[in-house]
């Protein structure tokens, strides 16, 4: 390594999001990331085309039906960030989101949630449990904006 | 081609029946459904239950139509690629879902003017029967809001450490 390749010093984030809606527009935000080192973390295996050449960590899915796939996921979510110690976590949900961004605080990362899209008429649950402890907690719709979070900054819908 | 898709989570029944039955009586050959774990299996159109990621895009990209639950990435990937759309929201009540956010999500982007919905069943077949009507809607870009990408940004740069002074003998020997 060169002299200058060691002054650089990029910020490691986490990326991380359950399969589907959840999954595609984390993929939306990615100009936010431009220039960090990002590992991307989600529950479906075959999402690795979306994000060739990046790090990418399989997790299990969850919610909050199935008690014994919850404590699964948390328990490899907890495993993932001992071992990669992100700067920064963001997540679009859902309850794997939830346990990134306590376990994120927990270990000093900044934490960044931006509630689905989807949740139109009032935030997710996972969103509403996990949101106060986000350092950046954000709505994608103007009208759910409130008060001591979460803000409105824009949305993936453009 | 017509790509139907009930998403990753949960099968759909109520959507597929009603495009398998107007596939069988108009005589369409051309639809491909994913139907989820399900187990009613569909008479007159091709289908699997689940599709990888790569497959899902290939097909999504040669549909001419999509027709789908009120899933966001759906919507979100029918948007983007100015897929024409019609959208069908799963309902709590018939344990489709675990609540009716896919209701919300369908009548506030109906009311947008992005996507076309159909309430129950009998307004899908109408809409299906009419499918020649139904056109793309106003394309979105690949990424975010700028607003919303200068958010997390600044969140993400605002924690970055001074950039430690670089050794002037690589730049200026």
């Amino acid at each position: 390594m060169t002299q200058y390749e060691t002054a650089v010093n990029p910020t490691k984030i986490l990326a991380l999001a359950s399969g589907g809606g959840h999954w595609v527009q984390l993929l939306r935000m990615r100009p936010a990331l431009a220039g960090c080192k990002v590992v991307y973390a989600t529950t479906n295996d075959g999402y690795r085309i979306d994000v060739p050449g990046e790090a990418f960590v399989l997790i299990p899915d969850a919610n909050r039906w199935d008690r014994i796939a919850l404590l699964r996921s948390c328990w490899k979510i907890l495993r993932l960030m001992l071992r990669e110690r992100p700067d920064v976590v963001i997540t679009t949900g859902a309850a794997p989101g939830y346990f990134a961004i306590r376990f994120g605080k927990m270990l000093r990362a900044r934490t960044i949630w931006v509630d689905s899209v989807a949740n139109v008429d009032e935030l997710s649950l996972s969103g509403r449990k996990a949101g106060p402890h986000a350092d950046l907690w954000l709505t994608q719709w103007p009208h759910l904006a409130k008060d001591g979070g979460p803000g409105f900054r824009g949305s993936v819908l453009t | 081609m017509i790509f139907v898709t009930v998403g990753t989570e949960l099968p759909f029944d109520r959507l597929i029946a009603v495009v398998d039955q107007w596939a069988g009586t108009s005589d369409r050959t051309d639809v491909f459904a994913q139907i989820g774990d399900s187990y009613r299996r569909p008479l007159n159109i091709h289908y699997k239950t689940f599709i990888e990621p790569a497959d899902f895009a290939r097909r999504f990209a040669a549909a001419d139509v999509i027709v789908s639950h009120a899933g966001m990435g759906t919507i979100l990937s029918a948007l983007q690629f100015q897929k024409p759309i019609v959208v069908m929201p799963r309902r709590a009540a018939l344990h489709e879902h675990r609540n009716d956010h896919q209701l919300a999500t369908a009548r506030r982007l109906a009311a947008l003017g992005k996507i076309t919905v159909a309430f129950d069943e009998s307004e899908l077949l109408q809409t299906l029967e009419r499918l020649g009507d139904l056109k793309p809607q106003e394309r979105i870009g690949a990424y975010a809001s700028d607003g919303l990408i200068t958010a997390l940004r600044e969140f993400i740069d605002a924690g970055q450490p001074e950039p430690r002074v670089l050794d002037t003998r690589i730049i200026a020997p």
